[in-house]
């Protein structure tokens, strides 16, 4: 806004009034009356006894919740990136049963719910009592109780990560199709098999087009979790609902529970933010060298 | 570049019918072209005359459908196994075009390496030259196209005379047998053009095999041993740069020729 006075062409200065924005402070105002309020209610609620909140939020199971909370999120989000990148590239295939079974898979993965996928993995067992892994006509194999197997953990891990590698093919196909189609042919001019130009030439061009949705990917990873309860997966959810059903203070241990979650999700903005910075401006190494940490946590200044 | 007359000891390129389609579309209709090693043919043509794709069929890039072409002694595509030919992997593909450098009309630079990675790329991917060793001969390279001072830009930082001076280095590094161009000055700003064939004209002094496919008139007939009319998907004629500018012997040259010749350069010619 200008403060300095109007120069006309004889010199005569004329001074710059201040425009009030009255519309603003109104509703700033408005919105703000509102919000107080809210969190009076909820902050000064006599029902609502703070001294447990402080009580549990570092509480042993709460921690070790926030442990496999984090646990889950990762390895679902590590089995997700992978397996996208695999269906993905499945669907572009020239084979038509390859590209065929990728589009179901990602079609049947997205077409039902995550929770019942998780609920289904949960009770595997009722449909194979027993998982077998055998050299087809001998007698030598391995055998595990599905039940042993199929833990709360493992059931979400695939479960959340199953369902997260169909909507991450469908990023990683747009990022390797939005790769001009004048790479590819320059890697082939230059002797490359389509595995290799693949890898060096596509994939780490693509990866600036993928990378940065991956992130959204994780954030959203951490809460979905939350649905682990369903199946006792001793996540964060799962360990205060089980103390909430104990004291009964549900308020109190869902304010925890967010309270954590909000830290999380705090915390992989911010290395969601770096990864975004470091794929936007400067080229993808990922690929060649270098660990994903090294590149995401560079030496201090670098 | 081989003195007129002189007989050329082996023929790299060697086509004889060559067909092609996309789809319904035939694009080539039977093309006859020999090019022998060590010299610069040159092809010229309407656009859409296929001049682009049977360039394209040499390396491979595009299945040849009908008729024959060797190159480098070899029918591409096919390989002679117990009376019969059989299709390439695409590991025999890849191992076929390591010996034929391309020169695209829109650079193809790989965007996510510098200029100097972009030259060493090949050596160390696809011959598995040592990184230290690929990155010394690829600074010999660009240095041999005037780069040397740009080595670790990125493609998007350079001019595209730059950028298509790269590719070409970038296609030298492989030590081809034979260097293709499609239209390599074509999307060039016209003041960016001359460093381009500069370079082109000193590799055709060193003996290299070239076939360029091109617009500039100037060039074909300064470089090459040979010029090739082409229209409709087939050769209509072939000659001598100089004469074939000057007495060109098919209606369809003459057309050609008057639309895209300057009236200047038509005079010179004549």
């Amino acid at each position: 806004m200008r403060t300095e006075p109007i120069t006309d062409a004889s010199g005569r200065q004329t001074p710059v009034a201040r425009t009030w924005h009255w519309g603003r402070w109104l509703a700033a105002a408005v919105a703000l009356a509102v919000a107080a309020r809210l969190a009076y209610l909820i902050v000064a609620n006599p029902n609502l006894d703070w001294g447990k909140v402080a009580e549990y939020v570092f509480h042993e199971r709460i921690l070790s919740g926030v442990w496999v909370t984090i646990e889950i999120s990762v390895l679902a989000t590590a089995l997700g990136l992978i397996l996208g990148v695999l269906v993905a590239i499945m669907r572009l295939a020239h084979n038509p049963v390859l590209s065929g079974l990728a589009t179901f898979y990602i079609w049947f993965f997205r077409g039902t719910p995550v929770l019942v996928q998780l609920i289904f993995w949960y009770n595997l067992a009722f449909l194979f009592p027993e998982m077998v892994l055998k050299v087809p006509f001998t007698m030598i194999g391995v055998k595990w109780d599905t039940n042993q197997v199929m833990t709360g953990f493992t059931s979400a891990m695939l479960g959340l990560g199953l369902n997260l590698a169909a909507y991450f093919a469908e990023t990683v196909r747009a990022g390797i199709q939005a790769v001009d189609n004048g790479q590819t042919e320059a890697a082939y001019a230059l002797g490359m098999t389509p595995a290799k130009r693949m890898r060096v030439i596509v994939l780490p061009q693509a990866l600036r087009i993928i990378i940065p949705p991956t992130g959204n990917e994780f954030i959203s990873m951490l809460k979905t979790t939350s649905l682990v309860y369903v199946v006792a997966g001793h996540d964060l959810m799962t360990n205060a609902s089980q103390i909430y059903k104990a004291n009964n203070r549900i308020m109190e241990l869902l304010i925890v529970a967010s309270l954590w979650y909000m830290l999380m999700t705090a915390v992989a903005t911010f290395l969601q933010g770096r990864l975004e910075r470091r794929f936007g401006s400067e080229a993808v190494r990922l690929v060649r060298g270098g660990g994903l940490a090294a590149r995401i946590l560079p030496k201090a200044a670098a | 570049m081989n003195a007129p007359g002189e007989q050329p000891d082996k023929q790299v390129v060697r086509a004889s019918g060559v067909r092609m389609s996309y789809g319904e579309v035939q694009v080539l209709n039977g093309v006859d072209l020999t090019v022998a090693a060590g010299e610069v043919s040159c092809v010229i043509g309407p656009s859409g005359s296929g001049k682009s794709t049977f360039l394209r069929c040499i390396n491979g890039l595009e299945p040849v459908l009908g008729g024959s072409l060797r190159v480098l002694d070899q029918e591409v595509g096919h390989t002679l196994r117990g009376g019969r030919y059989h299709p390439w992997t695409p590991k025999e593909f890849a191992a076929f075009r390591r010996n034929i450098g391309m020169v695209f009309q829109r650079f193809n630079l790989f965007a996510h390496h510098s200029a100097l990675e972009n030259v060493a790329c090949g050596p160390v991917h696809v011959l598995g030259t040592p990184a230290d060793r690929a990155r010394v001969l690829a600074m010999e390279h660009l240095e041999r196209v005037g780069l040397a001072d740009h080595a670790h830009k990125r493609p998007h930082q350079l001019s595209g005379g730059q950028q298509q001076r790269v590719a070409i280095a970038r296609a030298l590094a492989m030590n081809p047998a034979l260097m293709l161009f499609d239209e390599p000055t074509s999307a060039l700003d016209p003041e960016l053009v001359d460093e381009v064939l500069e370079v082109m004209k000193g590799l055709a002094a060193e003996g290299m095999t070239m076939v360029v496919v091109t617009h500039e008139i100037a060039f074909a007939r300064e470089v090459g041993d040979w010029l090739t009319f082409f229209a409709d998907g087939v050769v209509v004629e072939r000659g001598r740069p100089r004469e074939l500018l000057a007495n060109p012997s098919h209606e369809r040259t003459r057309a050609f020729l008057s639309s895209v010749l300057h009236p200047k350069e038509r005079q010179e010619s004549q």
